[in-house]
């Protein structure tokens, strides 16, 4: 297995992080070809999760925007969005591997909630990690977490953040590693984690090929997803990277004001080591990591998963940027015509989308990974109604 | 065993004189930027054979809480490697000094100060400005999230240059991994006590007699014991001392309400009461 993408990637952790970084890379070998492993996940994924999952055709949208959209509907998931899909395959070979609790880390909440339950449903003790100021800001996602039977964990140093709330989850991971699995909620971190996450989310573009096939007969033209850490991108990505598809991935760029703390280390950052890998990081000139900022707290990452930072450096991908605004532009206009609300990290790829309409061939076959859904994000598109509006 | 390291030698001084050689750790900017160069000169006064100083770094994960909030202070202090290299030019210590950084600020002050082509050779290749820059003043180098696998690098970059890459073990470092890392290792060899983070600790575990044990075999250098240091008397619990002895967080916290030095070190300086190796 390779742990490093081009230049990018690699294992940048404590000498204490090896021996259980090796334990899964060998439990990985072992078990996820293996016809057993394979048939419990599926039975999971299917008939726990609710996959697959559709792909949706937007009618109106279509016609505003003047060529065709598809949602690939991953907001339909058990838990409200693609985190489960990861979060299932990490807890079955966590089980595998004969650990007893999974430790996570979360911002918004949504994959803690993701591990929280699978950690329920297959017998395993949970403890999430989140920022003191995002256990503030999601107080609804950490009663969910309660309530599913899993321990919260509130981090009130450093930018009480997700960034935070990743290294408190390495440091725990160090003192418990016998019986504790790190269950990495994004194709980031040190190997093997980034294509362990990748494996497991390249579901959604298996499943969407294999419909765009069936609906018309080949591949869409364009694929457009939000990218923060880079789970659900790289999940939608993947099996098109061989194919002649324009991949599209979107960071957010914050408010957009110059100088403005953002979450778009692709755009503008530059090569860096943090939470176990070299990527694209936003960072100071002496190379401390920079506080980062999204309205969509899924997207609040100063870093990039590995994979990115290379599909980026040869040119495969290309990667745009939506600030605040336009994502919630993405987020009416997709429940005005479609009546869907998506969650606010897929808003930026329809935000993108908008902003862009005029560079896209009319007729244009175009997929938007619908990440999430956007019942979480209420409150704060409400209280940003204001900037809609004006 | 390298006979030019000066690392080594210090602590081979140590041997000579039955007891263990001390290494104090300090975060660079604690407990302030103006006190923490006092506090080198005054650790050196007071027994040192070697100093570590600690680079801050914003996420550093290899940390308990009190040395990732004084490197957060020493951070929005504006302390910096740049920062730690002009002050070290200035006061001349007479024992040799390690620097302890994470990858990423050795990482970005080679990326600001080399005009590679790409960026590969501004990644990697970059690095040997850092031992330009270093000499003479700093004579090891401790990258705790640089694992085996990640050395080639840094060892590319320091090797040869007088100043040694130290290698970290754990207590659940493999004796085969330990044998990996001796055929790279210099200056002496950095045994971490527990799984876990930095941090003052009561006990030392079992654990630690156990990987010095391993280390003993695998390892042709002195072994210098840290994490959870605080006391003489903690080494009671092993079999043998180590070569050295590294304590950080306890002379810290020390420090930082007010306690001097001097009498942080005296216990240090007391006929020692244990075998050594």
């Amino acid at each position: 297995m390779k742990a490093y993408y081009g230049e990018f990637g690699g294992q940048y952790v404590p000498e204490t992080l090896m021996p259980p970084l090796m334990e899964l890379e060998e439990a990985m070998d072992v078990h996820l070809a293996d016809q057993t492993f394979q048939s419990e996940l599926s039975d999971l994924l299917n008939n726990y999760a609710g996959r697959p999952t559709p792909l949706t055709l937007c009618p109106t949208l279509s016609k505003e925007l003047g060529f065709t959209v598809r949602l690939k509907r991953e907001d339909l998931l058990h838990t409200g969005s693609h985190k489960i899909n990861n979060a299932l395959g990490q807890a079955l070979l966590a089980q595998k591997m004969g650990k007893t609790e999974l430790v996570a880390e979360t911002g918004a909440g949504q994959h803690g909630v993701a591990v929280a339950t699978v950690a329920a449903r297959l017998g395993l003790s949970a403890t999430i990690f989140m920022g003191s100021v995002d256990v503030e800001r999601q107080r609804m996602n950490v009663e969910r977490m309660r309530l599913l039977g899993a321990k919260v964990e509130s981090v009130s140093h450093g930018t009480q953040t997700l960034k935070d709330a990743i290294n408190e989850a390495l440091r725990y991971w160090i003192v418990n590693q016998k019986t504790v699995h790190y269950c990495f909620g994004t194709a980031a971190g040190p190997h093997p984690f980034p294509s362990l996450v990748r494996g497991f989310q390249s579901i959604i573009s298996l499943e969407a090929r294999d419909a765009y096939q069936k609906i018309i007969g080949r591949s869409p033209d364009m694929v457009v997803a939000a990218v923060g850490g880079g789970s659900n991108s790289i999940g939608a990505f993947a099996h098109f990277i061989p194919l002649v598809v324009d991949l599209v991935g979107v960071e957010a760029a914050g408010t957009g004001e110059e100088g403005c703390y953002n979450s778009a280390p692709i755009n503008l950052g530059r090569p860096g080591i943090l939470h176990g890998q070299r990527s694209m990081l936003l960072q100071t000139a002496s190379g401390q990591v920079l506080p980062s900022h999204s309205i969509s707290a899924g997207l609040d990452y100063p870093s990039v998963g590995p994979e990115h930072s290379y599909l980026h450096s040869i040119g495969r991908v290309r990667y745009g940027l939506a600030n605040d605004r336009e994502a919630l532009e993405g987020f009416s206009l997709l429940a005005r015509t479609e009546g869907i609300l998506p969650a606010l990290e897929p808003s930026h790829a329809l935000g993108w989308l908008i902003t862009n309409q005029a560079k896209i061939p009319p007729r244009s076959e175009v997929m938007v990974c619908l990440s999430g859904r956007g019942d979480k994000d209420l409150d704060i598109v409400l209280s940003h109604l204001d900037a809609i509006k004006n | 065993m390298s006979a030019q390291s000066k690392l080594t030698a210090a602590i081979l001084a140590a041997t000579q004189k039955k007891r263990p050689a001390r290494v104090p750790f300090l975060t660079a900017g604690c407990p302030n930027v103006n006190r923490f160069w006092e506090c080198l000169v005054e650790l050196e006064e007071n027994g040192a054979d070697i100093i570590e100083i600690g680079v801050p770094f914003s996420d550093p994960v290899a940390d308990g809480p009190l040395i990732a909030a004084a490197s957060q202070k020493a951070i929005e202090d504006g302390v910096d490697l740049a920062w730690i290299l002009e002050g070290l030019k200035k006061i001349k210590l007479k024992v040799p000094v390690v620097l302890m950084s994470y990858a990423n600020p050795l990482a970005q002050y080679a990326w600001d100060r080399s005009e590679g082509a790409n960026l590969s050779q501004r990644s990697l290749a970059s690095l040997k400005v850092l031992a330009h820059d270093f000499r003479p003043y700093v004579s090891g180098v401790i990258c705790p999230d640089v694992p085996l696998e990640e050395s080639g690098p840094f060892h590319l970059a320091f090797d040869g240059t007088g100043i040694d890459l130290i290698v970290l073990v754990g207590p659940n470092t493999s004796s085969e991994r330990m044998a990996k890392y001796a055929r790279l290792a210099k200056g002496y060899v950095y045994v971490v006590s527990v799984l876990g983070t930095t941090g003052v600790r009561r006990d030392l575990s079992l654990e630690a007699r156990a990987s010095l044990a391993r280390a003993r075999a695998a390892f042709d250098l002195p072994l210098a014991l840290g994490f959870g240091l605080s006391e003489p008397k903690q080494l009671a619990a092993l079999n043998k001392s180590p070569d050295a002895v590294i304590f950080g967080s306890a002379l810290m916290s020390h420090i930082i309400n007010g306690g001097s030095v001097k009498d942080f070190m005296a216990p240090w300086l007391e006929a020692f009461p244990f075998e050594l190796r």
